[in-house]
């Protein structure tokens, strides 16, 4: 049973690696799909906004009020924007914001590749003779590896209101003080590998929604099974890529 | 392969899980003709159009199109023959997040055979076959809206955007009631007179059957039991064959 579930494991990986392949493949193929592109980028990007913006303010909120007792204990109160702000743009930023973005958007593009699979719409793309790895994939990858960094991007911005919200409710601190006490010990290092890893999330969300989407099968319960897949494969792989993000991150020392 | 059949298949096996869907069989279409597949749900029909157009890919045997071994061949020599092939799937396998219009456009404008076709042209084929079929007025309505059997009129007016020589129907008339049902069958019948196409129609529809076939194979158990006529197969003394009639 257990080297069964290997065998299946490493077959679903390779699989994935020649899905990979195929996109690749597809990336530069004559007749760029931009509309659908376009398409792609409103509905995975703006659509999503409003539920980054709620989460991000709710996050800066939170990790606020709940480090500032221990904070103000030690007497380093002055130091807590800064905290907060490195944490939320290091880790909890791309990582919430991915696993909200897998939750949102990778379960509606498993969703819907399968249930186009059921009904057999794949099936008469490639029968009419149009591509649609180029149509349906490339586009989608293309949007989620784009606009989830934008969205993290925002989502720390607005994570930084919540914060000063937060202190603003028990202090008297101003917003330029508020400002210069955050950004004082942020560097390029903070905002370059969280913001790499951030592609990284977005491509991956992409793919594997878009496999499992793409080969559905047994009819309706696949499509449940699709969507349900696609999240949380998506999460674990969210979790592989941060660790492996801060192992590359401390080799290089930045 | 015949001098003149457009298709020939021969030996053509295809199992699932150890389970023989398809038996060696051998079919051929000459141009022009319409050859009703019949059988019973889950004989194979579905399997057998899709191994043509390259859905599934046969265990064995042999698939010529256009004098083209579709199975050995590459993949744009496929292409090329599914561009002259139309295919109406059961449910009409309309793309659900984009209008009937868009629909009807999307193989012309996306392949490369096309892409000098002026828009006006390609609009303009667009309402020609819509009218064809009844739909010029849905025209700017998404999948959603139509009913069942708009859907199957959808979903053969856009298999002949592409100008196609050969149809294949996947059950054409089914769940559908006797009227739309009748009205597909017509329907069919007036693409092959009018674009001079040859045509696979899989069913198990006998009215429909009777309607649209010059020759009709029976498929059973993997296996073409029977061949001829309406007429020679109503005919038939083979109680597999006679069930289709007395059901």
């Amino acid at each position: 049973m257990f080297i069964k579930n290997i065998e299946a494991f490493l077959v679903e990986l390779t699989d994935i690696f020649r899905f990979t392949g195929l996109f690749f493949n597809n990336l530069f193929v004559k007749r760029f799909e931009f509309d659908e592109w376009i398409n792609q980028l409103y509905k995975t990007g703006y659509r999503s906004i409003f539920l980054i913006s709620v989460t991000g303010l709710i996050l800066g909120l939170v990790l606020t009020l709940q480090t500032r007792p221990m904070m103000a204990d030690l007497g380093a109160e002055a130091w807590l924007p800064n905290l907060v702000f490195v944490s939320i743009i290091r880790e909890m930023g791309p990582v919430i914001m991915a696993l909200l973005f897998a939750g949102k958007v990778g379960s509606g593009i498993g969703a819907e590749l399968s249930s186009m699979r059921v009904t057999e719409q794949i099936d008469a793309m490639e029968v009419s003779a149009t591509n649609p790895i180029k149509y349906l994939v490339v586009t989608r990858v293309l949007a989620t590896t784009i606009m989830l960094p934008v969205l993290v991007f925002y989502a720390d911005l607005i994570a930084f209101l919540g914060s000063f919200l937060g202190m603003k409710a028990y202090s008297n601190i101003s917003f330029p003080l508020f400002f210069s006490q955050a950004f004082d010990g942020i560097y390029f290092y903070d905002i370059i590998p969280a913001t790499i890893k951030t592609f990284f999330f977005g491509f991956f969300i992409g793919i594997i929604s878009c496999y499992k989407g793409y080969y559905a099968n047994k009819g309706t319960e696949g499509v449940g099974y699709a969507a349900n897949a696609a999240v949380v494969i998506s999460s674990m792989v969210i979790f592989v890529i941060d660790l492996i993000a801060v192992q590359i991150t401390s080799l290089f020392e930045i | 392969m015949g001098p003149e059949s457009i298709i020939a298949i021969s030996n053509l096996s295809k199992a699932f899980d150890s389970k023989a869907v398809l038996d060696e069989i051998s079919l051929q279409l000459n141009p022009g003709e319409n050859l009703v597949v019949l059988g019973k749900s889950g004989a194979g029909k579905t399997v057998l159009l899709k191994c043509m157009v390259g859905l599934l890919t046969p265990d064995k045997g042999n698939i010529r199109i256009f004098d083209t071994d579709v199975i050995k061949c590459n993949h744009a020599t496929l292409d090329e023959i599914r561009t002259r092939i139309g295919y109406v799937f059961q449910q009409g396998a309309l793309y659900d997040s984009i209008s009937l219009r868009d629909n009807m456009l999307f193989p012309l404008m996306r392949n490369a055979k096309f892409f000098r076709t002026p828009v006006d042209e390609m609009e303009q084929q667009m309402e020609t076959n819509l009218r064809s079929v009844g739909l010029l007025d849905a025209m700017n309505k998404m999948p959603a809206e139509l009913s069942g059997g708009m859907k199957k009129r959808a979903g053969l007016a856009r298999a002949l955007m592409l100008s196609p020589e050969i149809m294949l129907y996947d059950e054409p008339t089914a769940g559908l009631d006797p009227f739309m049902a009748q009205e597909i069958s017509d329907l069919i019948l007036t693409v092959q007179r009018e674009q001079g196409t040859a045509s696979i129609i899989v069913t198990h529809d006998m009215k429909c059957a009777k309607i649209v076939s010059d020759r009709i194979c029976i498929l059973h158990q993997g296996n073409f039991i029977a061949e001829g006529s309406y007429k020679d197969i109503e005919r038939s003394g083979d109680p597999q064959v006679s069930m289709f009639f007395t059901t």
